[in-house]
């Protein structure tokens, strides 16, 4: 055995590369699967996805042992910034020069070949992302690079935004997973969740609902901030049960011909609003003269609930596209529609709830050899794995990506360049993102959102990139293990 | 060190808490729940569209003109078939045997893009055709046959006018993806288009559920989720089946139009367009579309509001009501005419009769001259207007209140503006103050730069009718569950006082009713105690014999009826257009000829003009 080998048996991360390898291979049947009919034909046939699935492997693996072999590590931090300026200025080029696909313009088209910078804009903001936060003097919490920080994630995302690419803008939302790793308050996160949570109580429940709940969670957690959550107990709990009893009250006092009609106009959300309102200068007033930080920010964070509450409505009917209104309705079960929106996370839940336990087999699927389920060796990949492998193929393939994920993190934390523990977190919230968004929407947990699952799915621009994101860090990695 | 570990601890933490939701979520709907197996057989639905059955069609009467008839698609879906006999099939569906072959070998050649859909083997079978299949059906698996209506016309009702129904292209579908698959129908042109969305109905569907062997199975939820198809509107139109029949039947060999209008409604009572379509190549436009395509006198273009002709004389009227309202012309005015109006070098010729005339007279004999001096006064009225051009804008805003030079806004598709000049257009042409009366003086006989559709003609018909209004012309009445448009139903006052009307009329009804030898221009079309009132025109066509034009109304004092024939190249407006326009009145009012104008009749059905009309 010689020098060569060893070294490359000891620096390389194994764990990954078998697991992206079992990754591809496991779309790569799937795709079959998917394709199949019964008309014979081997997975290598070119008419076929099957076939030219099985090209875009070759030549990714390709890419991948460039990366690995003819490249030095060193070099990705000097590319950054030029490769970022330029992925930047094709997102915006596709704008204008790209051919449409289901009304969005993001794909140039080559022949052949097609070709979607959104997906290598993944790469590039990440590499810029940690270039720019290893740098010594980086504090997050300086707002001149928190600026530059969010600048270099919204730009490119709000360029995918202007190509109605929502589903690839939403993946960088990943990357405040690594900021929150890279020094973040936690309580970013714990705001967006209930920025969510608002949103989607609003159009199900109603405003009352959510403005409660907002006081609620806002006091609890200020309680806990504060450390007397004994208090919250007993003060706010009644006050709460007290609010959701409101509108009981009201619609009771209705009845009384004594209150005159003016008072009757009144809605319990009003009161409620106007209440807390009222009460907002004095906890200002006491906010900032004991500079109680956290307080500051709940004040601030309740007014700006209580805005959002009123121009949900506002947000859901005119900022948002019909189509994408259509896919949140009926996800949150708001209308039933098994032949419109409804009918292809209807048809991908059959596939995938008919596997069962063990599935049907490999080729005996039936529904996603029928065609009932569309886009499916794309981004309904997912179904052909849940109706022919089944719940245990299920297991495996969402087991092999939190083990890749895993992994990253891993290599990350214990990498002494802060370049590629910071690139390592960016691949592993990009993968992330990318399989709970897939595969929730397969299960009908997330909107239809057209994303692919990464390494599975069809398509050489996206297998493509994500071998390359990948491998650049393996890369980082591999390099590094000249410190152990 | 420790912050940035317990950081990275609650972000695997969070990594293994959303694999967990993943899972949880799986494990409900692949295991525990039953309704994604449905007793594990691999079930998935199935759509059947049922189509609805598409509005009819009636006349202003109530008679049924287009209605609907049973037809079957005949479907098949490649994959599940199995081998049969092709001959039995072949003559059950009355085809070749090869047909049928060549059909299975492209399904055979395309089976991968097929895959399991169900193709429409042949269209439109009558029933007799279907029962001979339905009774063998059990011998070819994979075959079947679905109900489609198909459009059926009991009389010749003008195929222009109705318009035909054919199946959407990808282009109509993409404009209107909302209603349309591809297989669907929708009324193309005439009042099938104009009426599209109240006569198409709304499909419906039944879901079924098929297993692994894609069998059907069942209901999907027992039916809950169908929805049954919604009939189309029915649809009452304004025409007179007879009167349009007739109308068809007097136009044969003959190309040009006749619009006849309710005055007081302005409902459209017939629409002729000849040559036409008939409603035989309607019912199955598509196997006729070349033959038609290739006729050389166009009959799929509908001259009723899609041709743009001069109006020849019946515009007197226009400029007559125009003077009168001016106040330059009073009915009592006299003017000379020898054989015309001389201007410069040149003259503007007329036709022998007594001179001077008064208007009434002018109009009765349809004096030339007499009209080129009211326009002359219109336009050279200077102590109203600077310059000509002015006086010429103000004479062009009364003719477009009369309903001239832009779209009438009916509700029948693809109407023509027309064209009236403006006197812009003459300072280009001239340049500005290069033009004089006598340059444009053609327009006071309805010549020259004018162009006008016989519906817009027939509207000034029925404007002098009601003594200075209109109702916008149209062909649908309110019916229950279709909406007329309030603007069908206001009265459009033109800029010409109603005193002024009455007296032309006067001389439109002496046109017709002074007896032959009196000078009248349109004495035959007298039909005594109807009170007909006419205007003949001549209109020049630069291909070959001038166009003959009449318009009228009856009876004189309460007009029930107001009409407009063009008849191209077939010369004085007496000779075809006048017996024409009044056969139509004397049928709409009184049902029948009288016998001592059945000569008249069987002269014009008799009639062959086609010879005299240019077609290349």
């Amino acid at each position: 055995m010689g020098t060569y080998e060893r070294t490359l048996r000891k620096s390389l991360d194994w764990n990954l590369v078998l697991t992206y390898l079992a990754l591809i291979l496991i779309g790569w049947i799937n795709i079959y699967a998917s394709v199949h009919s019964s008309e014979p034909s081997t997975i290598f046939d070119f008419e076929f996805r099957s076939g030219k699935q099985f090209v875009w492997i070759l030549t990714s693996i390709g890419l991948a042992l460039f990366i690995l072999f003819a490249l030095n590590p060193k070099f990705w931090p000097t590319v950054s910034l030029p490769a970022y300026i330029l992925v930047l200025g094709l997102l915006v080029a596709v704008i204008f020069l790209g051919t449409e696909v289901k009304g969005s313009r993001s794909w140039f088209n080559f022949g052949v070949v097609s070709f979607q910078p959104a997906e290598v804009s993944k790469i590039t903001t990440s590499l810029l992302l940690a270039l720019i936060m290893s740098r010594p003097s980086f504090k997050l919490s300086r707002t001149r690079d928190f600026f530059i920080t969010a600048l270099v994630i919204g730009l490119p995302m709000l360029v995918i935004l202007a190509e109605s690419e929502t589903g690839s803008a939403l993946v960088y939302v990943g990357f405040i997973l690594v900021l929150y790793r890279e020094g973040l308050s936690g309580w970013t996160l714990v705001a967006i969740g209930m920025t969510i949570l608002i949103f989607i109580l609003t159009l199900t429940c109603s405003p009352l609902v959510s403005v409660i709940t907002l006081i609620g969670l806002i006091s609890l957690f200020n309680a806990f901030d504060s450390g007397r959550p004994g208090r919250w107990l007993l003060t706010f709990v009644p006050l709460i049960i007290l609010m959701a009893f409101l509108p009981k009250i009201f619609a009771a006092l209705a009845d009384n011909p004594s209150i005159p009609e003016i008072v009757k106009g009144i809605k319990p959300l009003w009161v409620i609003v106007g209440v807390s309102l009222l009460c907002m200068p004095f906890l200002m007033v006491k906010a900032w003269r004991v500079k109680d930080r956290f307080l500051q920010l709940s004040c601030l964070g309740f007014i700006a609930g209580v805005l959002m509450v009123f121009s949900t409505d506002f947000i859901f009917n005119n900022v948002l596209q019909d189509h994408q209104r259509k896919r949140i309705e009926v996800l949150l079960g708001m209308k039933d529609d098994p032949s419109g929106v409804g009918y292809n996370v209807n048809q991908s839940m059959i596939a995938i709830g008919s596997g069962g336990f063990a599935g049907k087999g490999f080729l005996n699927g039936t529904q996603t050899t029928y065609g009932f389920v569309p886009e499916q060796s794309t981004d309904f990949i997912f179904c052909t794995v849940g109706e022919e492998w089944g719940f245990l193929g299920c297991a495996l393939v969402i087991l092999l990506y939190v083990m890749m994920i895993w992994r990253i993190i891993h290599d990350a934390e214990r990498s002494r360049e802060p370049f590629t523990r910071i690139y390592g977190y960016c691949v592993a919230a990009c993968i992330f993102m990318h399989l709970f968004i897939n595969i929730g929407m397969t299960i009908g947990l997330m909107p239809v959102i057209g994303i692919p699952l990464p390494f599975l799915s069809y398509g050489g621009s996206s297998l493509w990139a994500f071998t390359i994101m990948l491998f650049i860090f393996i890369a980082l990695d591999r390099q590094e293990k000249k410190y152990f | 060190m420790q912050e940035s570990n317990l950081r990275s601890r609650n972000l695997v933490i969070g990594l293994a808490v959303a694999a967990g939701i993943l899972l949880v979520k799986l494990f409900m709907i692949q295991i525990l729940d039953d309704k994604y197996k449905t007793d594990a057989k691999n079930n998935s639905m199935v759509y059947d569209i049922i189509y609805p059955t598409r509005g009819v069609i009636y006349d202003r009467f109530g008679k049924i003109i287009v209605g609907n008839k049973v037809a079957y698609d005949i479907l098949v879906t490649p994959r599940e078939t199995e081998k049969f006999d092709t001959l039995l099939l072949a003559s059950a569906l009355g085809q070749d045997p090869d047909f049928i072959r060549a059909k299975m070998d492209e399904y055979q050649r395309n089976r991968k893009k097929i895959g399991f859909q169900t193709m429409t083997l042949l269209k439109q079978v009558p029933p007799e055709t279907y029962m001979k299949f339905a009774e063998i059906q059990y011998k070819f698996p994979g075959f079947k046959g679905q109900v489609r209506s198909i459009r059926d016309y009991p009389i010749n009702a003008g195929g222009n006018l109705l318009g035909y129904v054919s199946e959407v292209d990808a282009d109509y579908i993409k404009k209107h993806p909302e209603h349309y698959r591809s297989g669907d129908y929708a009324g193309k042109t005439g009042i099938e288009a104009a009426r599209e969305e109240d006569l198409r109905g709304e499909k419906g569907y039944h879901i079924y559920l098929r297993n692994s062997h894609n069998q059907i199975q069942t209901r999907y939820l027992d039916g809950e989720m169908d929805k049954e198809a919604i009939p189309g509107h029915d649809i009452i139109t304004t025409i007179d089946a007879e009167l349009q029949q007739y109308g068809q039947e007097l136009m044969r060999n003959k190309v040009g139009s006749v619009v006849a209008i309710e005055p007081k409604t302005g409902e459209i009572l017939a629409m002729v367009s000849s040559p036409g379509i008939s409603v035989d190549q309607l019912a199955d436009i598509s196997k006729h579309y070349k033959e038609i395509a290739a006729n050389p006198y166009r009959p799929m273009f509908n001259r009723t509001v899609q041709a743009s002709y001069p109006p020849g004389s019946v515009f007197k009227l226009v400029n007559g009501l125009i003077g009168l309202e001016e106040g330059v012309l009073t009915p009592d005015m006299r003017y000379p005419c020898n054989h015309g109006y001389p201007y410069g070098s040149h003259k503007l010729g007329c036709h022998g009769h007594p001179s001077p005339l008064d208007l009434e007279q002018a109009v009765m004999m349809s004096c030339n001259g007499y009209f080129c001096y009211v326009l002359k006064s219109i336009l050279e009225n200077r102590k109203k207007y600077a310059t000509t051009a002015d006086a010429f804008d103000k004479w062009r805003e009364y003719v477009l209140s009369m309903g001239f030079g832009r779209k009438l806004g009916s509700d029948f598709p693809s109407e023509l503006g027309g064209n009236i000049p403006t006197s812009k257009y003459y300072n280009r042409v001239y340049g500005k103050g290069g033009w004089k009366f006598t340059t444009i003086i053609s327009l006071s006989i309805g010549q020259g730069e004018i162009g006008v559709t016989p519906l817009q003609i027939a509207n000034l018909s029925a404007t002098v009718a009601n003594r200075g209004y209109y109702v916008i012309p149209h062909i649908v009445k309110e019916s229950e569950g279709v909406v007329l448009d309030d603007q069908f139903k206001e009265r459009q006052y033109t800029m010409v006082d109603t005193l002024q009307y009455r007296k032309v009329i006067q001389g439109m009804w002496r046109a017709v009713n002074s007896g032959f030898g009196s000078g009248g221009t349109a004495s035959i079309a007298a039909v005594p105690g109807l009170d007909i009132c006419g205007k003949t025109g001549t209109a020049q066509n630069p291909r070959g014999a001038d166009n003959s034009v009449f318009i009228c109304f009856a009876p004189k004092d309460d007009p029930k009826i107001a009409i407009a024939a063009y008849i191209e190249n077939a010369g004085f407006g007496a000779t075809w257009a006048c017996p024409i326009a009044s056969l139509m009145v004397e049928k709409y009012l009184r049902r029948e000829i009288s016998e001592d104008r059945k000569y008249l009749e069987d002269r014009v059905l008799e009639g062959n003009l086609m010879s005299r009309v240019k077609t290349d």
